[in-house]
């Protein structure tokens, strides 16, 4: 193994949180290098206009995700069963290459609820303890709404978010979600144009007494010069967002909104194709040194660093902390250790609308969040004495593709194949429209991440093994959310309705959501959480692990609006007090 | 430390009632001054190592080849290496090869070196960037500077092609006119040397003084007319459109690409807002109005290559440059009006069509986006229909382009991309 001379700081993963990072780290003059383990990719080079929207190579063999030859993790349901890899991704889909899942996501840009940062404490003072579920490990995040606020608004007016505001500095707005919490200013871009689905979902919902807004929006609705200098332009609506690469610059990824000046600043580095192993501990074991990597030859690095950034995937930066030792694993037979526990997912359901022929839903004119919300059962914007659940979900109608390979919206009975699955194919693909609901998942203690004691890797490391199920909080409170949707549906005028709340077991195989969350989650205690408010590793301090892996639970909402506050918020800690003391916890445990 | 130092010293330097500027011996402010006459001159663009550095040394080391009707030459390197470079060269030496074309042995230089241009730098100025020039560490790259073929490679010849083209002298301003007017006219007559690129040339390489800065082929693009002609000049662009477009390399109706974008990021981004203003104030006001040129009719929408022109840019363009053309300001160019697409010569639009094309760099406008190649999904036939239409609708009216012309392009690009 050769030894590289020493950086700044090395961050592990170029997608948002790392791109992000790596800028707020160079302008505070840091010499920074940033380890990718995929391919380098860009809109100019990757996202040809001609080539970008092949559903076949990107939707379907997905060619912009990991590769699971090169890494993969084994699932089970409970801790009584043999975990098996999976070999082909499902039920979730985590990105590669520089940008990460950003190049592939739809574009869903959330704030969580205030009360979604005190899981623990404001339930348990407005419902009692006999509100949370059996076994549940839910947790505060340790830091506030409040605290995040500027870091949302950094996060929106970098990628240029379209959306309608609902409470500026606490003033409500007709038109946006009355439930958000108080924003500093309005969005950066206006709303998306609405689409037929829409305005049916807009009009219903009101009748029956929603306040609907439109979904804000990563598929930006106008150009946009955000405050790097770096400039989007509208959509187009081609309905090629989620597992696809946007070849009009209309998505923010970090492609659109960061790395046209982060690799040009003479403080950063980007090496691609170059996967980090493990990180280096001192000898004391009390700091980390840096990290080894190796290269597209094969070619194992030594990359020292004073400041080592964790900005992989949630899946990978858990794997990455047990792989090489970092804070105490967790044990679910004795719920002691923290890397690992409180692995969530999402609960999310789905009614489906068959309409009759008069109805041209042209979704295929659509964007990944174009999409009209009601907020009125997500989190605790309800009253949830005696519903023998906690959390919620947002209820949302969105038109974001109607692909000619996956868009077969065909009704129950239809036969799989032949002249008559045709037939239904041609009747409903114009006619067909959907509510769903991005569901909240609690923490449990047998829910976690650890590594695999049978499968490993290429480079002969042990796999993450996911222990996961939902449980009868998730399913009663998926259960309750699709029945109010039901009736939005029937007002919306469709002539056949299938409800499908979430159920369990968990399966692998069909796609559910990429929000996988957890397993090295922010907290205010060392005993119970991995990271500090801050996302620095509460006994390693120059270790910061940045993404959804530092959620203690998950929300009713996609993350990436929260992952880019965190990241920013960590970012300004410590470039404005961590420098300044250089290997010294922010937090006191 | 050294702050503290420099604290100290200037400390002292107070006590004294002096400065410590005033007393040194350097040259520290003409070395300023040269760097950023070598910006205004945009010599990296031509001397910077051709495998794309241009930090510090690397921007003059030579060796990349620059392309001309004649043959290929290589710029030679002038970091001030003493085998190599220009390190034995004499500051008269630097003035003679700027003023006049000849070298310190008295071998003539071509005028790919546009010396026909830097002849209007005054003493002062070649003093500051020979200045600038021999503060950079020398680095030893020897360069081939033979590279044109027989008849060409007769250095003599440029005597008789200098008593043809080339009248030496320096700026004189015309006192008539605003310093501003003054200040622009110099960069553009002189170190910005507009004209090399923006001037069309005769057979024999020569400026056709007649048609200044009317726009012409130029490796296999076609350099926009900048004389104040209205449809294919710049005579509806503001001065503050002019003044953004050479700053950040685009504005709300085009955007820099090709050599231009070479010519914003190594050059006019690095200007000062004055002297782009200058510079805009000047191409506005030219010394002599263009010939008004021949009037133009579009071609008519019913015209078969129109109609198959038209369902082209609607399936393969509309999505970034609009239905209506007016693409997306500072992003996707405008094409309803554009200069770029209705020059008389159709190299640029047949180029970036076929090939794709990524629009210039800036530090103030980073973001330089990229227009994929069609060459690959568009035969010659459709490449000329849809060329054909932009350069003809929404108010558009330029010369149709053929199969062949799309075709010869093609080869050319095959050959020299």
């Amino acid at each position: 193994m050769r030894r590289l001379p020493r950086k700044d700081a090395v961050i592990i993963g170029l997608g948002w949180t790392g791109a992000i990072m790596g800028w707020e780290l160079c302008q505070a003059g840091l010499q920074v290098v940033a380890l990718e383990r995929g391919p380098w990719r860009d809109t100019a080079s990757d996202f040809n206009i001609g080539t970008a929207p092949d559903e076949l190579r990107y939707g379907i063999r997905g060619e912009l995700f990991l590769n699971n030859s090169q890494d993969t993790v084994t699932a089970r349901n409970t801790v009584d069963q043999l975990a098996l890899p999976i070999r082909k991704w499902g039920s979730f889909l985590p990105g590669n290459g520089v940008g990460g899942a950003g190049v592939h996501w739809n574009g869903h840009t959330w704030r969580f609820l205030p009360s979604d940062f005190l899981m623990r404490s404001h339930y348990l003072q407005k419902y009692g303890e006999g509100v949370f579920p059996e076994n549940h490990t839910i947790q505060d995040w340790g830091v506030t709404y409040d605290e995040l606020e500027p870091y949302y608004d950094k996060f929106e007016y970098l990628a240029g978010i379209s959306g309608q505001a609902g409470n500026v500095k606490g003033e409500i707005l007709p038109g946006g979600n009355p439930f958000e919490g108080w924003r500093e200013r309005a969005y950066p871009t206006p709303p998306l144009k609405m689409q037929h689905a829409q305005n049916l979902f807009s009009r219903a919902a009101t009748e029956l007494g929603f306040k609907p807004f439109p979904m804000p929006s990563g598929n930006i609705s106008q150009a946009y010069t955000n405050p790097l200098g770096v400039t989007l332009a509208p959509c187009t609506y081609c309905g090629f967002c989620e597992r696809f690469g946007c070849a009009n610059y209309s998505k923010s990824s970090p492609q659109t909104t960061v790395l046209p000046v982060l690799m040009r600043h003479p403080g950063f580095e980007a090496r691609v194709q170059c996967e980090v192993v493990r990180v280096l501990k001192s000898a004391d074991g009390k700091t980390a040194t840096g990290v080894v990597y190796i290269d597209a030859q094969g070619e194992e690095w030594e990359q020292p660093a004073d400041l080592v950034i964790m900005a992989a995937y949630q899946l990978w930066n858990v794997r990455l902390m047990l792989y090489s030792g970092i804070g105490r694993p967790y044990d679910p037979s004795t719920g002691e250790g923290v890397v690992g526990k409180n692995y969530a997912y999402q609960a999310n359901s789905a009614v489906n609308g068959f309409f009759d022929s008069s109805h041209a839903f042209n979704h295929w004119a659509g964007a990944g969040s174009l999409g009209i919300t009601a907020d009125e059962y997500n989190g605790d914007n309800f009253d949830h004495s005696g519903l023998n659940f906690v959390g919620g979900a947002n209820i949302n109608c969105t038109s974001f593709h109607a692909r000619p390979i996956s868009a077969r919206p065909i009704p129950p009975g239809t036969p799989r194949w032949g002249s008559a699955w045709k037939k239904a194919t041609r009747e409903n693909y114009g006619s067909f429209a959907n509510v769903g609901s991005q569901g909240c998942n609690m923490s449990y203690r047998d829910n976690y991440l650890d590594l695999d004691p049978t499968y490993k890797d290429r480079l002969g490391r042990p796999l993450l093994r996911m222990t996961f199920d939902f449980k009868a909080n998730e399913e009663r409170m998926s259960a309750y959310v699709t029945d109010k949707m039901v009736p939005i549906m029937r007002a919306m005028g469709a002539k056949q309705i299938v409800a499908n709340p979430k159920k369990g077991p968990w399966n692998v195989v069909p796609y559910q959501t990429t929000h996988n969350t957890g397993g090295a989650i922010m907290g205010d205690n060392p005993r119970t959480s991995a990271v500090n408010k801050y996302l620095q590793v509460w006994d390693m301090p120059n270790v910061f692990v940045l993404g959804a892996s530092a959620f203690p639970q998950n929300a009713g909402y996609n993350p990436t609006g929260t992952v880019g506050a965190l990241t920013y918020h960590a970012a300004e800690a410590i470039t404005k007090q961590y420098l300044k003391n250089p290997g010294q916890p922010l937090v006191q445990a | 430390m050294r702050a503290r130092l420099l604290a100290a010293a200037a400390g002292i330097a107070a006590l004294l009632g002096t400065t410590p500027l005033a007393a040194a011996p350097d040259n520290f402010d003409q070395a300023e001054r040269g760097r950023y006459l070598v910006i205004l001159g945009d010599c990296a663009a031509c001397h910077m190592n051709p495998n794309g550095s241009n930090t510090g040394s690397q921007g003059f080391v030579g060796g990349r080849r620059i392309e001309t009707p004649f043959g290929e030459i290589a710029t030679p390197n002038i970091t001030p290496d003493r085998e190599t470079g220009i390190g034995t060269w004499s500051a008269d030496d630097f003035y003679r090869a700027m003023h006049e074309g000849i070298r310190p042995n008295g071998a003539r230089l071509y005028p790919a070196f546009p010396y026909t241009y830097f002849t209007r730098m005054p003493r002062g100025d070649t003093d500051a960037i020979f200045a600038y020039l021999n503060t950079l560490d020398p680095v030893r790259n020897p360069v081939d500077r033979n590279t044109l073929p027989f008849p060409f490679n007769i250095r003599a010849s440029m005597l008789a092609w200098n008593a043809l083209f080339f009248e030496p002298g320096e700026f004189r301003p015309d006192p008539n006119r605003s310093p501003e007017w003054n200040r622009g006219a110099y960069i553009v007559e002189g170190p910005g040397h507009c004209g090399a690129c923006h001037t069309p040339k005769n057979l024999l390489g020569g400026d056709r003084a007649s048609q200044r800065l009317g726009g012409g082929p130029l490796q296999g693009w076609y350099a926009t007319n900048l004389t104040t002609e209205e449809r294919t000049g710049i005579g509806s662009w503001s001065v503050e459109e002019i003044a953004e477009y050479l700053k950040n390399g685009r504005n709300a109706r085009s955007a820099a690409s090709g050599p231009m974008a070479e010519v914003v990021e190594y050059s006019t981004a690095l200007m000062t807002d004055a002297d782009l203003r200058a510079i805009a104030v000047y191409l506005k006001e030219p010394p002599a109005q263009a010939p008004a040129p021949a009037a133009r009719t579009a071609l008519v929408a019913t015209d078969e290559r129109m109609r198959q022109g038209e369902a082209l840019y609607v399936d393969r363009c509309m999505a970034c440059h609009t239905r209506s053309g007016e693409g997306v300001p500072r992003m996707f160019p405008r094409l309803a009006g554009s200069q770029v697409v209705q020059q008389e010569g159709n190299e640029t639009v047949l180029r970036v069509v076929l090939q794709g094309v990524r629009a210039a760099y800036s530090p103030h406008a980073p973001t330089s986006p990229a227009m994929p190649a069609f060459g690959w999904r568009l035969d010659d036939e459709q490449t000329a229909a849809v060329t054909t239409y932009i350069r003809n609708a929404w108010g558009n009216a330029a010369p149709a382009v053929t199969a062949g012309e799309a075709a010869r392009m093609r080869e050319r690009l095959r050959d020299r991309p």
